[in-house]
C-alpha cells in the first residue's frame, strides 16, 4: 500500500512543533488549507485531506467543516475515498448531528454494491453511529444481508442488526426468524455474531425468549464441539478452542436458563464438562470458567455444580494474579447474600487480600469483608477492618468508616466495645466520618451510664494528643464537660487513672477554643463544656468567668451569643446555675423536640448547635435554654395565677421564639420548683407521668409516647386533689416555629372534686426538621 | 463494549473508538479520566477498575495503554484477550508494531480495528479472516491509487 505522503508530511511537521503554541498555528494553517482544497472541485486528494483533517480531530482540535466533505466522499465512486469517507463519518457525524441524515442514502446504496467490501463499509457505519431513523428506514436492507450467501457479509450484518435491535427494540421481530437460522452456520465469525444477537433478542423480549429456549440443546451441541475440538490454527487461545464464542455462548445460556428448570437441566452437564476440563493456567481459560461459575451460580443448577462452581471461586482467590483475584472477589460479592456459609470459608484469604498492594483488590476486599461481617466473627474481623482503616487509601476511608459503624451497630458484642471502636474510627479516620457520628455516639456514651468513668479518661487523653480530628474533639469536649467531676476524682476501674487537676481540663478545653483547627461548632461544644464544669469544679469558677466574658465579645455570632447568656447566668441567675447545668437524661435515638420530663410546649432557643443537621443535640439544651428565657419573666412576678392556668410557659404563641406571656410569670417559679426538685439524671423512659404543674391541689400531668416518626404524642392529665369543683379547664400550649402543634379536644372541662375523675388531652408535636 | 481508548504515558490520544451516541464534552471528560487513572497506576497492578457505572480494562504495551470501557455484564478477562488480539492484529500488520506505525498510519489502525469489532462486539474470532480482509482491501485500494497516479502521468 502506497502511504499518504502529504500526511504523513504534515503529520512530521506537527509533532516536530516544540511548543503548544506552535502547534496550533502549524494546525491552522493546515485547517485553512484543507478548507480551501475542501471548497475546490475534485482533484484526486480529497481521500488525503480529510486523513489529514481526522489528525488534526484526535488531537482534539474542532473539525466540523469537514462533515460535509465526508458525506461527499461517501457519495464517490472511488474505493479509497469512500473509506476515507466512511472513516471520517465514524469519527466526526454521530446521531447527534443533522449531516448523518444525508449518508442514509449512499449507505442504502452501498448495501446493494457488488463488491463485499463497500457492502462492509456501510454495514461498519451504520452499526457504530446509526440513528433511530437511519435503523428504521434499512433494517430490511439488513435483513435481505443476514440471508446474503457469503459469510464475511453475514457476520457483518449480524452485528449491523444487534445495533438495530438495541437502537430500535421493535424491529427485533423482524430479524428473529434469521438469527434462528443462523445457529446452524459453521462459521465462527457468524456463530458469534448469532449468539450476540439472539442474547439481545432475549433480554429485550419475554416471548422470544420462550422460543429460543427451544435451541439450548443446539447451543449445547455447538459448545460441546467447542471444548471437545482439538488444536486449530485460527481459533486457538493459550489450548482453548475460541474462548469468544464459548464466553458468548454460556452467555446466552446463562439467560435462558435462568429461572427454567427444564432449559438449566439440559445444560448442567455441560457446564460440569467445561468446569472440570479448562486449563485456567492463562487469562483465556479463566475468562470461560469465570463465565461459566456465573452461569452456574444463576440458573437453576443442581447443588453439587454450585458446590464446585464456589470452589473454583475460591481457588481464584488463592491465584496469585490480582486480575483473578479482582474477579473472583466480584462474583463472591454477588453471590454473598445467597450462599453465604459457602463464601465465609474463604474469610481468611479474603481479609488478607486487604492488605494487598493494589488499590482495586483493596476495595472488592473491603466490600466483600463488610459482607461477610456477621454476630460470631465481629471481634476478629473488626480487628482486621481497624488494621485497614489505618492505611487504606483516602478515597476508600469514608466507605470503610461508615461500613465498620454499621457493623458495630448490628453486631456489637457489648457497649464498651462499641465505644471503643468508634473511639478507634474517629481517632484514625477522623475527618472523613459522616455527621450523624457525632450525636450517636453521645448517644450512645450517654446510655452506658457504668463506663462514663472509662470514656472520659479515653477521650480526654485523646483530646489532650490530638485537636485536630473534628469529629473526636467535639464528642471529648461534650463528655468532660458532663461528665469531668469523674475525671477529677481520678479513679476509675476499668482504665489506669491519671491524675488531672481542674486546670489541666480547662487549659485542654481552651486549647480548642483558641486552635485556628476547631470548627465553630467545635468552639461551640468546648465553651459549653467549659460552662458546664462550672458546676462540676470547685476551685477554678472564676477562671471560668473569665474564659466565658472574653468570648463574649467573640466575632462569631453565635459564640457570642452563647457567651453572653452564660455570663448572665453567672451574674444575675447563678442560683439557677446548678439546675440548669446539671447532668443530661438518657437520650433516646428516636426522640425529637422535647424531651421526656419537660412541658409539652417547650419553648426552644436555637442556642446549641446552630446545624439543622444535627436534631438530637437540639434536645440537650431545652433545660438551659428554656430556663434562660424564663428567666426575663421572672424579673416581674406577678399576680396569682388562675388555677387553669397555661400549661406550658406562655398563653399563646409570642414571637419568633413563641414564647410566654406576662401573666405566666408566677406559674413559671413553680414549674422550675418542680424541675428543681428533680435534678438527677432521670433516665425516664417515654411513659412516664411528670408532674409539671401541682398547685392548689390541682396537679397536672404529663406522659410523652414513643414517637412515630418525627411527631410526639403527649398526653396531659388534670386531677383536683382539692375539695371544690373546678370547671371551665382550659390548657394552652405554645411551641417554636418549626414544631407543628396539634391539640386534639380535651375529656372534658370540669375537674370534681377529690380526684373522683380526671381529664386529658392529647398534643400531638410535628417536628419536621428531624 | 462503550469505548477503546489508545493512549501513551504522556497522554497523548493515539486511537478513539466510541461505540455509544455521546457528546464532545463527554467525550474530552472520559479521555481525561482515563489517562489520569491509568497513566498513575503501579507496574504490577490489577488492570481492572471501577469509573461511574462502567468497568475499565486496560493493558499496556510497550509505550501505549489500551482501555476499554464496558458494562457490567461483560467479562473483564475477555476484553483482556480482546486487546491482546487486537495488539496481535496490528503487530502482524505492520510487523513488530510500535507506536509511530500507529501515528503515521493512524486510518490503518482504524480499519484493522474496524474489522476485528463492530458495535463494541468481537465480530470476527478467527485471526486468519482479518488479516485476509484486510489485506484483500489494501489490494483493492492500492489498484485504484495506481490506476490515479497513472492519470495524472
Amino acid at each position: 500500500m502506497s502511504p499518504s505522503v502529504r500526511l504523513q508530511e504534515m503529520i512530521r511537521v506537527i509533532r516536530s512543533a516544540r511548543t503548544q503554541g506552535e502547534e496550533r498555528g502549524v494546525i491552522q494553517r493546515e485547517c485553512a488549507a484543507i478548507r480551501a482544497q475542501f471548497r475546490q472541485a475534485d482533484n484526486g486528494g480529497r481521500s488525503h485531506n480529510l486523513a489529514k483533517l481526522l489528525y488534526v480531530h484526535m488531537l482534539g482540535y474542532p473539525a466540523h467543516f469537514g462533515q460535509m466533505e465526508c458525506v461527499r466522499l461517501i457519495a464517490s465512486p472511488r474505493y479509497n475515498e469512500k473509506r476515507v469517507g466512511y472513516l471520517g463519518a465514524m469519527m466526526l457525524l454521530d446521531e447527534n448531528q443533522d449531516a448523518s441524515l444525508l449518508i442514509t442514502n449512499s449507505i442504502k446504496n452501498d448495501l446493494a454494491h457488488s463488491s463485499q467490501y463497500v457492502q462492509s463499509l456501510a454495514l461498519c457505519t451504520l452499526a457504530c453511529m446509526g440513528s433511530a431513523e437511519m435503523c428504521r428506514d434499512l433494517a430490511s436492507e439488513i435483513d435481505r444481508l443476514l440471508r446474503a450467501s457469503s459469510s464475511y457479509i453475514k457476520k457483518k450484518a449480524t452485528l449491523c442488526a444487534v445495533h438495530i435491535v438495541r437502537k430500535v427494540p421493535e424491529l427485533g421481530e423482524l430479524f428473529t426468524p434469521a438469527a434462528r437460522a443462523l445457529l446452524a452456520e459453521k462459521n465462527h465469525g457468524v456463530l458469534h455474531g448469532a449468539v450476540i444477537l439472539i442474547t439481545e433478542l432475549c433480554e429485550r423480549n419475554a416471548q422470544t425468549l420462550v422460543q429460543f429456549r427451544e435451541a439450548v440443546p443446539e447451543l449445547v451441541h455447538i459448545m460441546r464441539g467447542l471444548v471437545t475440538s482439538g488444536y486449530s490454527p485460527e481459533h486457538t487461545v493459550a489450548g482453548i478452542s475460541d474462548p469468544f464464542l464459548q464466553v458468548r455462548i454460556l452467555r446466552l445460556l446463562r439467560i435462558l436458563g435462568r429461572n427454567n428448570d427444564t432449559a438449566s437441566d439440559a445444560m448442567n452437564d455441560l457446564l460440569a464438562q467445561v468446569a472440570t476440563n479448562t486449563d485456567s493456567s492463562k487469562t483465556a481459560g479463566s475468562a470461560v470458567l469465570y463465565e461459566t461459575v456465573l452461569t452456574v451460580m444463576d440458573i437453576k443448577s443442581e447443588s453439587g455444580l454450585r458446590v464446585l462452581a464456589v470452589n473454583i471461586l475460591g481457588r481464584f482467590l488463592l491465584n496469585n494474579d490480582r486480575n483473578i483475584r479482582y474477579i473472583s472477589m466480584t462474583s463472591l460479592q454477588k453471590i454473598v447474600s445467597t450462599d453465604h456459609n459457602a463464601v465465609q470459608r474463604h474469610r481468611g484469604t479474603i481479609v488478607d487480600c486487604l492488605k494487598d498492594q493494589d488499590a482495586s483488590v483493596k476495595r472488592r476486599a473491603l466490600e466483600l469483608s463488610l459482607a461477610l461481617v456477621s454476630a460470631i466473627n465481629i471481634r476478629s474481623m473488626m480487628k482486621e477492618l481497624l488494621l485497614f482503616l489505618s492505611t487504606c487509601p483516602p478515597e476508600l476511608k469514608s466507605h470503610a468508616a461508615s461500613g465498620i459503624f454499621n457493623a458495630a451497630e448490628r453486631y456489637s458484642p457489648s457497649q464498651r466495645w462499641h465505644i471503643d471502636t468508634i473511639l478507634h474510627v474517629l481517632i484514625t479516620a477522623g475527618a472523613d466520618v459522616r455527621d450523624e457520628t457525632v450525636p450517636n455516639l453521645i448517644q450512645l456514651i450517654t446510655n452506658a451510664s457504668q463506663l462514663h468513668c472509662y470514656t472520659v479518661h479515653k477521650l480526654y487523653r485523646a483530646l489532650v494528643a490530638d485537636i485536630s480530628q473534628q469529629p473526636l474533639v467535639q464528642v471529648a469536649c461534650w463528655c468532660i464537660g458532663e461528665y469531668g467531676d469523674s475525671l477529677l476524682q481520678g479513679e476509675c476501674e476499668e482504665t489506669e487513672p491519671i491524675q488531672v487537676t481542674e486546670d489541666d481540663i480547662l487549659d485542654a478545653l481552651e486549647t480548642v477554643l483558641q486552635s485556628h483547627m476547631s470548627s465553630p461548632a467545635t468552639r461551640g461544644f468546648a465553651l459549653t463544656a467549659t460552662m458546664k464544669l462550672s458546676t462540676r469544679i470547685t476551685e477554678n469558677v472564676d477562671r471560668i468567668r473569665s474564659i466565658v466574658s472574653i468570648y463574649g465579645s467573640c466575632m462569631d455570632v453565635e459564640l457570642q451569643q452563647r457567651a453572653v447568656e452564660y455570663n448572665a447566668l453567672f451574674k444575675k441567675y447563678d442560683h439557677m446555675r446548678a439546675a440548669v447545668l446539671e447532668k443530661m437524661p438518657v437520650m433516646d435515638r428516636s426522640s425529637m423536640g422535647p424531651t421526656n420530663g419537660e412541658s409539652g410546649g417547650g419553648g426552644v432557643q436555637e442556642l446549641e448547635p446552630t446545624k439543622p443537621k444535627q436534631p438530637e443535640m437540639m434536645v440537650a439544651p431545652q433545660p438551659a435554654s428554656q430556663v434562660c428565657d424564663l428567666l426575663d419573666l421572672l424579673s416581674d412576678p406577678d399576680e396569682p395565677s388562675l388555677p387553669g392556668g397555661p400549661l406550658g410557659p406562655g398563653g399563646g404563641p409570642l414571637g419568633p421564639a413563641g414564647l410566654m406571656s406576662g401573666s405566666a410569670g408566677g406559674d413559671l417559679l413553680y414549674l422550675l420548683g418542680g424541675l428543681e426538685l428533680t435534678p438527677t439524671p432521670t433516665p425516664a423512659t417515654a411513659p412516664a407521668a411528670v408532674t409539671v404543674y401541682d398547685k392548689s391541689g390541682v396537679v397536672l400531668k404529663l406522659s410523652c409516647e414513643r414517637p412515630l416518626d418525627a411527631s410526639q404524642t403527649i398526653t396531659l392529665t388534670a386531677t383536683n386533689t382539692s375539695d371544690h369543683d373546678i370547671s371551665s379547664l382550659t390548657l394552652q400550649a405554645a411551641v417554636p416555629k418549626n414544631v407543628q402543634l396539634q391539640m386534639k379536644a380535651p375529656s372534658g372541662d370540669s375537674l370534681p372534686a377529690r380526684s373522683s375523675a380526671v381529664v386529658t388531652q392529647t398534643v400531638l408535636l410535628n417536628n419536621p426538621n428531624k | 463494549m462503550h469505548f477503546l481508548l489508545l493512549f501513551n504515558r504522556q497522554s497523548r490520544l493515539r486511537l478513539q473508538k466510541w461505540f455509544m451516541p455521546v457528546s464532545e464534552r463527554f467525550k474530552r471528560k472520559v479521555i481525561r479520566d482515563m489517562t489520569m487513572m491509568v497513566v498513575g497506576r503501579p507496574a504490577r497492578s490489577c488492570n481492572f477498575l471501577q469509573w461511574r457505572d462502567l468497568k475499565i480494562v486496560y493493558k499496556r504495551y510497550a509505550s501505549l495503554y489500551f482501555c476499554v470501557g464496558m458494562e457490567a455484564e461483560d467479562n473483564e478477562l475477555l476484553t483482556l484477550e480482546v486487546l491482546h488480539r487486537y495488539v496481535e492484529m496490528l503487530d502482524k500488520y505492520f510487523g513488530n508494531v510500535c507506536e509511530l506505525d500507529l501515528i503515521f498510519n493512524f486510518e490503518k489502525a482504524y480499519y484493522i480495528l474496524d474489522e476485528f469489532l463492530m458495535g463494541g462486539e468481537v465480530l470476527e474470532t478467527s485471526k486468519i479472516d482479518i488479516g485476509v480482509a484486510i489485506e484483500d482491501a489494501d489490494v483493492l485500494q492500492e489498484t485504484l491509487e495506481e490506476y490515479m497516479s497513472k492519470q495524472t502521468y
